[in-house]
This record gives structure tokens, C-alpha cells and sequence, in this order.
């Protein structure tokens, strides 16, 4: 483990402490009795976000070759042709640009979770219908966007088991500073 | 505003009023009076050149009554403001980004809430606030659903406090632009927020002793969310639906925002509708992809949330020229997400020379301070720099200095010591010293 793993890894164990950190004891008040309990529906329909451990991601699979499929009719007009010449951000390309004087930050040079990457395009994408995309259409997608970065083979699946196992190349890249 | 030149496009604000024979020839024998009275030959010999409403000439909307209660019923600026308006992008831009508050055209230390800037990742929706509901749920005892009339039930606040983008001014870090402190600052504003307590809603749900980090995460297209330290939350957060004095604007997250006094812009979720307790951060694409400062080494500081001690010089600033020597004004805004601004110096020869410039008070905790130092203009060239110092003890920086640290890759963050350029003629630009 290098000097700079190291000190990532003593950052990240501490996080969660320093989270806490400074934190007052509030004084005990008593409720006030507003709001209502959520039902165990209404909590699942909102509950969208996907964690870096893959905490959130739902059942379901997609390829490579059905998330090409996806990409050329919901996200190739606004991210262009294999990710890299839209109007949208750049999502492919740039490894190794990061120290240069003109860095490109993509998925596959930029972003450290490809967990993240499910999470945005199910919130988020496409930008005229977010949250359209089926569990499978979106794991196909995201499956392609990693192809496109050079991360997956062409005959690659996705699930929820797979995704929070992949190997993003700037995983190590970011300093947590918290403050 | 701009009071000197005439401005042939103004409206009139105000229909004129016929006036009535008699009266106009009683105006006619006092102007024949005054001038016969004048023995000023300077007033006398220019009165007939003067504009119709300055002395000795009574101005018109002295000689009949003015309009009934103007429409709409919400009231608007004089129209001689026009041009005091938020900026949009200089071209259209094929996905929304941002408009910037006129700084330069602004008093005190609160924005009006028509001119507080914008920034939003995929529009601005429309809320029916009756059917907006905040979700509380994750590592809390309690989940619960709240309607904006149950937020209403809590106990309030009202306090002032500084927004800005953490991409404001992000053009200097390569260039000095070319556009006035509207384009370059403008992604700042300051508003008197009303709201609940986050830590008053969390305290109502009950934390689980694993609680640590929450994510907040918006009702608009673009879901927006990032991740809170629970520090923050149960520090100063406020569950925002008041800004100065009425409801918040739908550009502002109409009708419900995450208020985080000092952190960057972009965490001060708007259209708050879920608030999820966890353990960890959830390492959301705002928070890895974007709102990340990439360094000269390729690796890149997260969750870098506080924006730092900095202030600018409002008026005068690039694009104004000064119409003459003498006395003026210098004023300007300091802010600092760390604490209150405990000082701010003024230079007037580029940073040689610094002397102690004035604060409105109250100084408050993370909100928007204006500060005056008297200047007399020789007419000679100057280089006109503030410096703000926080009561943390931040102390803003050059840009050298800031880019000597964090190099030019960075779009974030950029606090540094502007300086603007009084040529001889009066002229005004942005300069990097």
C-alpha cells in the first residue's frame, strides 16, 4: 500500500468519526408530535439513491450490447457518438489527462464508483424523462458507458452484484478533505 | 442605475397628466420671474438649457397628482431600473446553468430576491406546495413524511446568510475576464432565510446511534443530491421556506430548501424532499464527478464544502468609468463561510499599501458584510484591492498564492484578492497583479 493509500485509507476510516465531530450534545426536548409516519410503500417508491457499496441497487441485469442499443436512441443525441462528441459532458475518453494542462474528466478518467453511475442515469437521465429507465435499461446503460471507457468487454453483464465489484481506473484519485 | 447619463430609452413611469391652462401660465410668469430675480449668471444664463425637471424649473411630476396604485399588486422597480437584472448566459446554453446577481448595482448586504442568482441542474419546476412533502427516513428511529403545513408548525428562525456557487469567479483561476463584477462575482447573493431547525426535525425522528452523514436530495428533474455531514446538520442547517420576508421564489426551491450557512452553493439542496440518514457518504455524482477540485497532481480534493474568506470591491468596478477626481465612495462585499468577516483592507496601489476599511454592522455569522472606504481619485492610475479576514482567522488570499496552491485545473473555490484598474480616463477593468 503506498504513502498516499495509506493516509486515504486512515481518511476514509475516519470519516464516519469526524462526521460526528463537534456535535453538542442536543439537550432532550420532547416531541412534538408533527408529521405522520411514512407507510413501508411510500418509503420504497422515494427511496432512489445507490450507495458506493451498492447499498440501494435493485434487481435486474443489462448488457454491453442491449445498453448500446439503449444509448443510440435515449442519450446519443445530447452525448454524441461513443460518448465523446455531444453537446452533454464528455463520457469518454481523457485517462492519464488528470496532471495534464488540459484534463478531460470522464467516467473513465474522472469518476471513482461505478455505482454512482446507476444511481445518476435512474435519478437524472434521459434529461427530457429522468427516472424512466427500467432496472435492466439502466444497467444496460451503464454497462455500455463503462465498454465505452475501456472498463467492460463487449459481451460484459451488469447486476446488482457486479457493478459495486468494478474497478473504476481513478478510484484512488480523491483526498477527502471535510471542511 | 445609472443617474448621469440620460437615458432616451427609459420609459416615463407615469402616464403624464393634462395640465390645466391656468396653471401653465402660472408656471410660465414664475420661470420669468426667477430668471428676471437670478442675479447668478452661471444658473440664469444655463436655466433655459436645463432639463424640464431640475431647479429653478418645478418638476413635472410636482404639478399633478401621481398615479393610483400601480399594477400589479406585487410591486415592481421604478422602470428606470430596467437594467438592474439578473444575467443569463451570453448564449443560449443547451442545458440550464446559471444567472448572476448585479453586484455592482446593489446596496447593503441583502438581495433582493428577484436579482438573487440562480443556479439549477435541470430547471426550475413547478411545486404545488400543498402536495410537497419532506421524507425523513434511513438511521432514525421515527421515519417520518412532513407537509409544508407541518414544517410550518415548528419552531422558527430567521437569519441572514451568504449563497455562492463554489464555481463562482472560476474564469480567473486561467484569465482575468473581460465582463463586470456581475459576470465575474456574480454567483453570490445574501437573503434573511426563515426556517426550521434541521437539528429540531432530526430530534423529532430520533437518531440512531449510527447516524452520521444524511443525503439530501431535491424534487426537481434532476433528483440533486449530496451528502451532509451530520455535524452540519445539528451545527446550523435550516429546512428553509422564508426568504426575506416571503416565501422562497421557485428558483430558490420553492417551497422548501436545505440551508448550509457557508458551504458551497450546490449543497443547499432546492425542492428539498428527502433527507436519508446513513453512516457513510453516499458518494453521489455531485459530489465525485462534479463539485471536486482537481489539483496540479492529477488527484482531486472532495467534499470540500466551506467557501472560503473572500471579498471584492463593488463600486467602482470593471466596465464603470469614474466621470471625474474627487471624492468617492469605495464599497464593496466580504464573506466567509468560515465565520464572520473580522476585518477588511483596502489598497489602493495593488496591494503595497493596505488600510483598515469600515463594516456595517451588525457583522453577522456567515452573511454578506459591506464595507466603505473613503477615496479621494487624483486622477492618477490605481489598482484598487480588498482583503477580507475572518474571525477564524482566514486571510484571503492573492491569486498567486491561491494558484501557487491549487493550480489552474480547478474550477472551484477560487477566493483570491480581485483587483481592478483605474486608467487615468477613468476606466475600469479586471487585472491580475
Amino acid at each position: 500500500m503506498s504513502t498516499f493509500k495509506a493516509i486515504q485509507a486512515l481518511v476514509l476510516s475516519g470519516m464516519a468519526a469526524w462526521a460526528l465531530a463537534a456535535c453538542a450534545p442536543t439537550a432532550s426536548t420532547q416531541r412534538l408530535g408533527l408529521g405522520q409516519a411514512p407507510s413501508a410503500e411510500q418509503v420504497r417508491a422515494w427511496d432512489i439513491d445507490v450507495r458506493a457499496d451498492g447499498a440501494g441497487l435493485p434487481p435486474g441485469r443489462g448488457s454491453v450490447a442491449q445498453g448500446e442499443a439503449i444509448y443510440r436512441t435515449r442519450c446519443l443525441a445530447c452525448h454524441g457518438d461513443k460518448g465523446e462528441k455531444g453537446t452533454a459532458p464528455r463520457l469518454a475518453g481523457g485517462q492519464g489527462t488528470l496532471a495534464s494542462k488540459a484534463p478531460v474528466l470522464t467516467v473513465g478518467s474522472y469518476w471513482p464508483y461505478a455505482t454512482t453511475l446507476y444511481d445518476y442515469i435512474h435519478r437524472a437521465m434521459p434529461l427530457d424523462s429522468p427516472q424512466s429507465l427500467t432496472p435492466d435499461e439502466v444497467y444496460a446503460v451503464t454497462a455500455y458507458t463503462l465498454h465505452l471507457n475501456g472498463i467492460l468487454r463487449t459481451d460484459a453483464v451488469l447486476d446488482a452484484a457486479s457493478l459495486p465489484k468494478i474497478a473504476m481506473p481513478n478510484r484512488d484519485g480523491f483526498r477527502p478533505v471535510l471542511k | 442605475m445609472d443617474f448621469d447619463r440620460p437615458d432616451a430609452d427609459s420609459p416615463m413611469p407615469y402616464p403624464p397628466l393634462p395640465q390645466s391652462p391656468r396653471r401653465r401660465s402660472f408656471l410660465a410668469r414664475g420661470a420669468v420671474a426667477s430668471l428676471a430675480a437670478a442675479g447668478a449668471p452661471a444658473v440664469a444664463a444655463g436655466a433655459d438649457k436645463l432639463p424640464p425637471n431640475v431647479p429653478p424649473h418645478i418638476p413635472q411630476w410636482m404639478r399633478e397628482p401621481g398615479a393610483g396604485f400601480l399594477q400589479p399588486p406585487y410591486g415592481l422597480p421604478s422602470p428606470f431600473e430596467k437594467a438592474v437584472v439578473r444575467k443569463l448566459p451570453d448564449q443560449p446554453a443547451a442545458f440550464p446553468t446559471a444567472t448572476r446577481t448585479p453586484l455592482q448595482s446593489l446596496f447593503g448586504s441583502t438581495t433582493p430576491n428577484g436579482l438573487f442568482f440562480e443556479r439549477h441542474h435541470a430547471g426550475v419546476p413547478t411545486i404545488d406546495p400543498a402536495q410537497h412533502r419532506l421524507m425523513l427516513h434511513g438511521l432514525v428511529e421515527r421515519p417520518l413524511l412532513l407537509s409544508m403545513k407541518d414544517l410550518l408548525r415548528f419552531p422558527a428562525v430567521s437569519r441572514s446568510h451568504f449563497i455562492e456557487c463554489s464555481g463562482n469567479s472560476m474564469a480567473e483561476f486561467k484569465a482575468p475576464g473581460k465582463g463586470s463584477v456581475q459576470d465575474i462575482h456574480g454567483l453570490l447573493s445574501g437573503a434573511e432565510w426563515t426556517g426550521v431547525r434541521l437539528a429540531d426535525v432530526l430530534e423529532e425522528a430520533g437518531l440512531l446511534p449510527s447516524a452520521r452523514w444524511i443525503l439530501a436530495e431535491g424534487a426537481d428533474a434532476a433528483a440533486m443530491t449530496r451528502s451532509i455531514p451530520l455535524a452540519k446538520a445539528l451545527d446550523d442547517a435550516l429546512l428553509a421556506y422564508g426568504q426575506n420576508g416571503e416565501m422562497l421564489r421557485p428558483e430558490q426551491g420553492y417551497p422548501l430548501r436545505l440551508l448550509l450557512p457557508g458551504y458551497e452553493g450546490n449543497m443547499n439542496i432546492k425542492w428539498l424532499r428527502r433527507l436519508k440518514v446513513g453512516d457513510l457518504p453516499f458518494q453521489t455524482r455531485e459530489e465525485t464527478a462534479k463539485y471536486t477540485d482537481l489539483m496540479p497532481d492529477g488527484s482531486a480534493r472532495q467534499f470540500t464544502f466551506l467557501m472560503g474568506a473572500k471579498s471584492v470591491i463593488t463600486t467602482p468596478s470593471a466596465r464603470q468609468v469614474l466621470d471625474g477626481q474627487g471624492f468617492r465612495e469605495i464599497s464593496g462585499l466580504a464573506w466567509s463561510g468560515h465565520g464572520r468577516i473580522a476585518r477588511v483592507e483596502v489598497s489602493l496601489d495593488g496591494g503595497r499599501r493596505w488600510q483598515v476599511a469600515a463594516l456595517d454592522g451588525p457583522v453577522q455569522r456567515r452573511a454578506l458584510t459591506r464595507f466603505r472606504f473613503p477615496w479621494v481619485w487624483s486622477g492618477q492610475e490605481a489598482i484598487l484591492q480588498s482583503r477580507a479576514v475572518d474571525d477564524a482567522g482566514n486571510v484571503q488570499p492573492t491569486r498567486a498564492e491561491l494558484v501557487g496552491r491549487d493550480g489552474q485545473n480547478s474550477v472551484y473555490h477560487y477566493n483570491a484578492i480581485q483587483s481592478w484598474k483605474v486608467a487615468s480616463n477613468g476606466e475600469v477593468t479586471n487585472v491580475h497583479v
